[in-house]
């Protein structure tokens, strides 16, 4: 569409938006509340900050769920970058069409069920249940997210940098390290980042899957929340915020600078043909 | 995106193949074969708490002693106690509502964007999509604070003379639909804007050429062109909506009935796990037909890409 914004447009936008920021904003801000009762100004203070560096318990959770985010994202990048190759590249082979809905199923599969069914196959394993198991339960469906951005990635390919390589008589290990990774690369590092947040973030799936000894940090977060409104829980979901904004703000710059310059590379290269 | 060309296949291509396949087999759809089997199952007072347990290790024959155990019992319990259905159908019912909600106010927003200057796009963007990263759990617990009774939104509208007496909202079924709107916004607007973003813009004006006005061209042409994008959008939101938990446990009251809530609370206090199976499986069933539908949609928007 090619025509200007309609007052109409500007105001739906305006509104829009002001609900999508508004809640998170007024926690930002009642984090900084120096009164207990959370909707009570009392003026500023950043004594919740200070409170929550002693707060053990609570950074043990933040320590676990650290490490949970980590392990899982980047077994979940392996696996899903994999599948994203099966999807596009692989052509047709006997359970493709299992192998795709397995994909897409667990996109939109409540965290229930997911949560569930995981945990009644770790008993029936005989699994003893903790950290370990929650890393398997958020790989899982993490690399489901992987393989959709990087099959994105994929479908705009240019294969003929590849069907070159091979043909210079470069192995197919060596094609993909060499030319495919670079160039599906931002979707993989996008891919990571979504898988790592979403761990972050799991509530549903790890209350299922954990053991004694490996709380998460929304698990703490949300017995707490049960409890009631407490400043000290709007401080730590502020901190949480921030790190996640700063992340994909930055990772959203890198890529556009890197977009950017692959441009500018371009012109130059055709202007010295030219 | 090329046809799917039959690819001669090395050890390595295999590989490929393999790995994140048996990955998804064993942690995806075994799973869900034991929580079929032991919805059959019953409740007892064992580790782990039902019966019978299949022990490969004692043979065939004990195997099949075991099948002749297993019983739909569980599946009658589900539909003689009224708790069970009646979350079923409010649970689809509340998610029914809430994708309507979504669509009302996420596609004038999807709309606003497609409209806005080319140079803003990528930041509008990038405005819907941040929210998606940040924590749901933190995003619902944000409303608490708003939604209550002493809450930031009863003492605005007290300030400002529109109400006399504080509003209940928190812990009714509003909350719950609030909740669910804002969460799943961001799944409806991508979508749509994609599908908003794509509309030939010389069909409106052709349109205005000819006497058309605005409003009956948005109807006439931009509203059946941009029904990929609603259909996908409304998927998104209405599936894991059915399911939810976090959203009726923390927003909802003692009153709001949704399953994934009855589901956890069987599990996780009645320790009943034979009957959450069982709740569960029923769940999946409902769940298949829009699964089903929107895997088939999405698959027509790739083709026509194609």
């Amino acid at each position: 569409m090619t025509r200007g914004p309609t007052w109409f447009n500007v105001t739906s936008l305006v509104v829009g938006f002001s609900f999508l920021y508004l809640p998170i904003v007024l926690l930002v801000i009642y984090s900084f509340n120096k009164s207990r009762l959370v909707t009570v100004w009392g003026g500023f203070s950043v004594e919740w900050y200070v409170s929550l560096l002693h707060n053990e318990q609570l950074l043990d959770a933040a320590w676990v769920t650290l490490r949970v985010a980590f392990v899982s994202a980047s077994v979940a990048t392996v696996l899903g970058t994999a599948a994203a190759l099966v999807l596009v590249r692989s052509g047709r082979f006997i359970g493709r069409s299992l192998f795709s809905g397995m994909i897409f199923a667990p996109l939109v599969m409540p965290e229930v069920i997911l949560g569930l069914s995981l945990l009644l196959l770790f008993v029936a394993m005989d699994q003893s249940r903790g950290f370990w198991t929650v890393i398997l339960a958020h790989t899982t469906f993490a690399m489901c997210y992987v393989a959709v951005v990087v099959q994105s990635r994929l479908v705009g390919f240019d294969k003929s940098i590849e069907e070159a390589a091979e043909d210079l008589g470069c192995p197919p290990v060596k094609t993909f390290f060499l030319i495919t990774l670079p160039i599906i690369l931002p979707g993989v590092v996008a891919g990571w980042m979504l898988a790592f947040t979403l761990s972050l973030d799991d509530l549903v799936i790890a209350s299922f899957t954990t053991g004694p000894g490996a709380t998460t940090l929304p698990m703490k977060i949300y017995s707490q929340v049960r409890l009631g409104v407490t400043p000290e829980i709007n401080a730590v979901c502020t901190i949480l915020v921030v790190l996640v904004t700063m992340g994909v703000i930055a990772a959203s710059l890198a890529t556009r600078r890197q977009q950017v310059q692959k441009e500018r590379d371009e012109r130059t290269a055709f202007g010295a043909e030219g | 995106m090329d046809e799917p060309v039959p690819v001669k296949r090395t050890l390595g291509g295999w590989t490929l193949i393999a790995v994140p396949y048996v990955w998804l087999l064993i942690f995806f759809l075994a799973p869900f074969l034991i929580v079929f089997k032991i919805s059959l199952s019953q409740i007892a007072v064992a580790i782990p708490p039902y019966i019978p347990t299949f022990d490969l290790a004692s043979g065939w024959q004990a195997f099949i002693e075991n099948l002749g155990e297993l019983s739909v019992e569980n599946y009658l319990w589900l539909t003689e106690d009224d708790l069970y259905w009646k979350s079923y159908i409010s649970s689809v019912v509340i998610a029914g509502i809430s994708t309507f909600l979504t669509l009302l106010i996420g596609y004038p927003i999807a709309y606003g964007m497609a409209r806005s200057p080319q140079s803003l796009r990528p930041t509008l963007l990038m405005l819907v999509i941040l929210p998606f990263w940040t924590s749901f759990l933190i995003r619902v617990y944000a409303w608490i604070g708003i939604l209550k009774n002493e809450g930031l939104l009863n003492q605005l509208l007290l300030a400002i003379g529109v109400i006399d007496e504080p509003l209940v909202i928190l812990n009714t079924n509003i909350a719950v639909y609030i909740g669910i709107v804002y969460s799943y916004l961001p799944f409806l607007v991508l979508p749509l804007y994609a599908s908003l973003e794509r509309l030939d813009g010389s069909l409106l004006e052709a349109a205005e050429d000819l006497g058309c006005p605005p409003w009956l061209a948005f109807w006439k042409i931009t509203l059946p062109l941009s029904l990929p994008g609603v259909i996908a959008g409304c998927f998104l939101v209405f599936i894991p909506a059915v399911g939810e938990f976090v959203i009726p446990d923390l927003l909802g009251g003692s009153d709001t009935l949704m399953i994934g809530k009855t589901l956890w609370t069987e599990f996780f206090n009645n320790r009943d796990w034979p009957v959450s199976s069982a709740v569960a499986v029923i769940l999946l069933m409902i769940l298949v037909i829009p699964i089903v539908l929107f895997q088939n949609q999405q698959q027509k928007i790739a083709e026509k890409e194609a």
